[in-house]
């Protein structure tokens, strides 16, 4: 059963060898691998369902000397949602790349993302957590300058050099842990951290290194320009997943390892920031000329949200309603993962076909393209947080927890920030609804604007509707300490 | 047992499913979308007649489908969500004919009735919400599918109007959406009871119950054109006629009236809300919305526009009921929701008509126009005649309980001036225009007249749905109190609230 473990790590870096060694092969390499990595995850997940929590030390180490993978309610539900996106992206390239040479270089990448992504939310030790954090923006950053345009690369050298940067941070807070514990793997951390400096000066170094890798205010700088010039397949896998994976480390770290040294006001700090990103994201993406970068604003706000849940989780005792505020904000970064990642393959197929995207001139791409204008219009309910989505329900418990705790002042930015997402979700659809010259026959739904189509409704109806299960999937409070481990 | 059960779910799926096979069809399959169209409506219709029979047997029909922890999507039929879903389920059918027959030949068919569809589906979910969140998910998707509506025309006007309209919606939801987390936080699950709920919670602060029912009603005012909130209205004529119809008789500004009406009575209660003080505000609003509405009707030349803003003027009837305390009173109230409905369908269509046959958009272009289209002009009439309150039209039943219950009330010092003075406003926009359409000449040509074909005036799928809606108008007056009359409906709703 620990198998279960390797696969979906080893899977993908098998592959990207052999998209390597075979590079006229990578669609039919990349698909399978792809495939093989979903089934993988749901296995994982069926059995994290009936099993609880999965751990194993390769290698048969003693755990603190071998390489840890763990596997719970909250990882394991993410890697599903990396392999569903992966597999519907992977099909998507497969169209997007006409370029022989580009395709030959994107699949090896890729399929090293994909399995740098699932070793980090697999990890059971800060060390590998470091290790495939540092992969994973490594890769990306490759993956964003495929385009090779002058902007692009610019763009991803700034990447580069802000990802370095934030993954020293996160090394040093590693070092730091390590002197003052004497362990790195994270269960046995769980269970020895104290509240004291040391705890505090690591967290703040790793926690600075997330903030940077996850775009939050003001560290977000660097997102818009990369997301918005990379091949649409890339700026769909860099927005729903990389940034997510970075978000994904500081719950684990905040609320699962050093759960005594969250202190409601770092808690408030963050979540200050993530209100500004909510509205300046927003903000930027109603002024974004184009549909890309609209779309990367976009991410940076709804990351925003995220980030608000923090003080709201820090506040609220143990119980049933935190335990909803925690399933909301997986909730919320599951359905911001499907939904974005919808919205940057619907916009690199109106860029395909319209040879730009910019938002004025989308005038007739409701006739000419109809899928894709539903699969933008169905994203961004998503966006928005509007029913039937994902986003409606958790921003409800978002609500409800800055009620519950008397924490009033969130309420005004998740309603301003949902009107502003209004708005530039329907200055889009409106610009495609206006007539325009150019014209098509209804319903040409070709196979590059299916996979966006399946991400969309899988945001808008299928995590608003059937997600119930989610919060006993999760099992927050067997997570949070004084909980069986 | 199972069909108590899936009986509120099927009745949504009757219009849900039609909708979404109809977005895939193509643009030339006319005679399957409009049979598609048709059986939809017509099962509802029958579905409708069974969940009628039940519900006042009371049969209890309720479907539950968890969301989230605490988050239940609940449909529920009581005696309120009946009265509302034949409501629309019968307007729908007719509105549907109306609109096979006003479209024909025009682009965009498909998407078209596939929004009308879901529109309807949205409406229905409304009236069949059986707790506060789940009006609120059915409030929002409704904001979604009447928006296509509104901008199908696709011109910049159209697409300007539509966007005003989403702005004011959209605001309106998330004030909803405050109020109703801030209430069910603090007060549990807010399932929605006869009587109220809240009432019997003990340790709740009235200041805050005071401000959550501020935040509802202005949520569920943008929507039902409460002023100053009913900007939108008027820019959202530019939507075609049987949209109109459906947005002013049955949809959206309905959808925001009933809101007002579940709050009051089956989530505050009506007494408790007394006790807060709260009703006197609801009832300036209501007032101030009825003088001001027919005020500005008054000096409007374009007929749609008129027609916009004496809905902003006869929707707050209902809210205006809801704000008196006492039996009578919320028989007025809620029956004016059916009443208003048939009443301003009627005088839609007939516009639509008028538009469509003539070229006629104004009212100073209508001179003679009852000659040229009797059958029409005669159903406008009497649509407008019922609007002003004369006997025995519909209208005139709601504005006698709301005048009746403000006296039993003890306040009939403002509420009948309010009532008396918008009744004599009402005749003033309306009569003229009667009397231009029946007794002035017709001109010697009209603006843009469509070549006449058939032995009617117009083709039948226009010309019948306006004279079925007037009839209907005339019959629920006059026969007000038969058994299952909407009145009859109102007064069960009365005393199951009243109970106590």
């Amino acid at each position: 059963m620990t198998d279960l473990l390797v696969w979906p790590i080893l899977l993908p870096l098998l592959a990207s060898l052999l998209a390597l060694v075979f590079p006229r092969r990578g669609d039919w390499i990349g698909g399978m691998a792809s495939l093989a990595v979903l089934i993988s995850a749901a296995w994982l997940v069926h059995s994290v369902w009936d099993n609880g929590v999965i751990a194993v030390a390769l290698g048969g180490w003693q755990p603190g000397l071998g390489i840890a993978l763990r596997a719970d309610g909250l990882s394991s539900v993410l890697l599903l949602m990396v392999a569903i996106v992966a597999l519907t992206i992977g099909i998507y390239a497969t169209r997007y790349f006409d370029n022989a040479v580009v395709r030959a270089r994107f699949w090896p990448l890729w399929l090293l993302l994909l399995a740098a992504l699932n070793a980090l939310l697999l990890s059971g030790d800060v060390f590998n957590l470091y290790v495939t954090l540092e992969l994973v923006g490594l890769t990306a950053v490759a993956l964003g300058a495929l385009g090779g345009s002058r902007d692009a690369i610019v763009a991803a050298l700034r990447y580069l050099t802000i990802g370095l940067l934030g993954s020293m941070a996160f090394l040093a807070g590693v070092v730091v842990l390590y002197a003052a514990y004497g362990t790195l793997d994270m269960v046995a951390l769980a269970s020895v951290v104290e509240d004291r400096p040391a705890t505090w000066v690591a967290l703040m170094l790793m926690t600075l290194g997330l903030l940077v890798k996850s775009a939050l205010f003001p560290m977000h700088f660097w997102l818009p320009p990369a997301h918005a010039n990379a091949p649409a397949p890339v700026s769909a896998a860099l927005s729903a997943l990389v940034v997510k994976v970075a978000f994904y480390l500081v719950l684990r770290l905040w609320l699962d390892v050093f759960t005594v040294a969250l202190h409601p006001a770092t808690a408030w700090m963050l979540g200050l920031l993530g209100a500004v990103a909510v509205l300046w994201g927003s903000y930027r993406a109603l002024r974004a000329p184009r549909l890309k970068l609209l779309a990367a604003y976009s991410t940076v706000a709804q990351l925003g949200y995220l980030f608000l849940f923090l003080p709201l989780l820090a506040g609220l005792p143990d119980g049933p309603a935190r335990e909803a505020a925690f399933g909301a904000v997986v909730l919320f970064a599951l359905t911001h993962g499907f939904a974005k990642s919808a919205l940057f393959l619907g916009a690199g197929v109106i860029q395909q076909r319209a040879g730009h995207d910019r938002i004025e001139e989308l005038g007739g791409t409701a006739r000419a393209l109809p899928v894709t204008t539903f699969v933008l219009a169905l994203s961004g309910i998503a966006l928005i947080g509007l029913p039937p989505s994902g986003t409606f329900l958790a921003k409800w418990q978002l609500l409800a927890a800055a009620v519950e705790t008397g924490q009033w002042v969130w309420i005004p930015v998740v309603a301003v920030g949902s009107l502003l997402a209004g708005a530039y979700v329907f200055r889009v659809l409106g610009h495609a609804f206006a007539p325009g010259d150019r014209d098509g026959s209804a319903l040409a739904a070709g196979r590059e604007e299916l996979p966006a189509l399946a991400l969309a409704l899988v945001a808008t109806v299928v995590l608003g509707l059937a997600a119930g299960g989610l919060w006993g999937f999760l099992d927050f409070a067997a997570m949070s300490p004084g909980g069986a481990r | 047992m199972t069909l108590a059960n899936g009986l509120p779910v099927l009745i949504l799926l009757s219009s849900l499913l039609p909708g979404l096979v109809i977005f895939l069809l193509r643009e030339d399959s006319h005679r399957l979308r409009t049979w598609l169209n048709l059986a939809g409506a017509v099962i509802k219709l029958i579905l409708v007649g069974v969940l009628i029979w039940g519900v006042f047997h009371e049969q209890v029909f309720e479907t539950r489908w968890m969301l989230a922890p605490g988050l239940d999507l609940v449909l529920h039929a009581d005696a309120l969500s009946v009265l509302f879903v034949t409501l629309s389920t019968v307007l729908w059918l007719v509105t549907t004919v109306y609109a096979i027959g006003y479209l024909e030949g025009t682009p965009h068919r498909s998407r078209f009735f596939g929004f009308f569809s879901l529109c309807v589906t949205a409406t229905v979910g409304l009236a069949l919400a059986g707790n506060l969140f789940t009006f609120v998910v059915f409030y929002e998707l409704l904001t979604l599918a009447t928006y296509p509506l509104v901008a199908h025309k696709g011109t910049p006007e159209a697409v300007r109007g539509a966007r005003i309209y989403l702005a004011y919606t959209l605001s309106g939801g998330v004030i909803l959406l405050v109020g109703a987390v801030w209430l069910r936080t603090i007060a549990g699950p807010l399932e929605f009871v006869q009587g109220g709920i809240l009432g019997d919670i003990e340790g709740l602060d009235p200041w805050a119950l005071r401000w959550i029912f501020a935040f509802l009603i202005i949520g569920l005012g943008v929507k039902a054109a409460l002023v100053p909130l009913h900007g939108w209205l008027p820019q959202a004529m530019v939507a075609p006629a049987p949209v109109s119809a459906l947005l002013h008789a049955v949809a959206v500004v309905k959808a925001g009236a009933f809101g007002i009406v579940r709050v009051v009575y089956d989530v505050f209660g009506v007494e408790f809300l007394a006790t807060l003080n709260m009703l006197p505000l609801l009832g300036a609003a209501a007032a101030v919305t009825i003088i001001y509405g027919s005020v500005r009707a008054l000096s409007q030349d374009h007929l749609k526009k008129r027609l916009a803003y004496s809905t902003v003027s006869q929707v707050s009837y209902i809210a205006l009921g809801t704000a008196i305390v006492g039996p009578l009173a919320t028989i007025g109230g809620v029956v004016h929701l059916v009443h208003q409905g048939v009443m301003k369908i009627t005088l839609f269509f007939a516009a639509g008509n008028y538009a469509e046959n003539l070229g006629i958009h104004k009212v100073s272009e209508m001179n003679g126009v009852g000659r040229r289209m009797p059958g029409t002009t005669a159903a406008f009439t009497i649509g407008a005649l019922g609007m002003i309150g004369i006997p025995p039209v519909a209208g005139f039943v709601s504005k006698w309980y709301l005048g009746v219950g403000a006296v039993e009330a003890g306040q009939a010092a403002w509420v009948l001036p309010v009532l008396i003075g918008s009744s004599l406003l009402n005749a003033a926009y309306f009569l003229p225009i009667l009397y231009r359409a029946w007794f002035r000449p017709a001109p010697a040509e009209w603006p843009h007249e469509h070549p006449r074909s058939g032995r009617w005036e117009m083709p039948g799928a226009l010309l019948w749905p306006p004279v079925i809606t007037a009839s209907l108008a005339l019959l629920i007056g006059l026969f007000a109190a038969a058994p299952y009359s909407p009145l009859e409906w109102a007064q069960l709703i009365a005393s199951r609230e009243y109970r106590s």
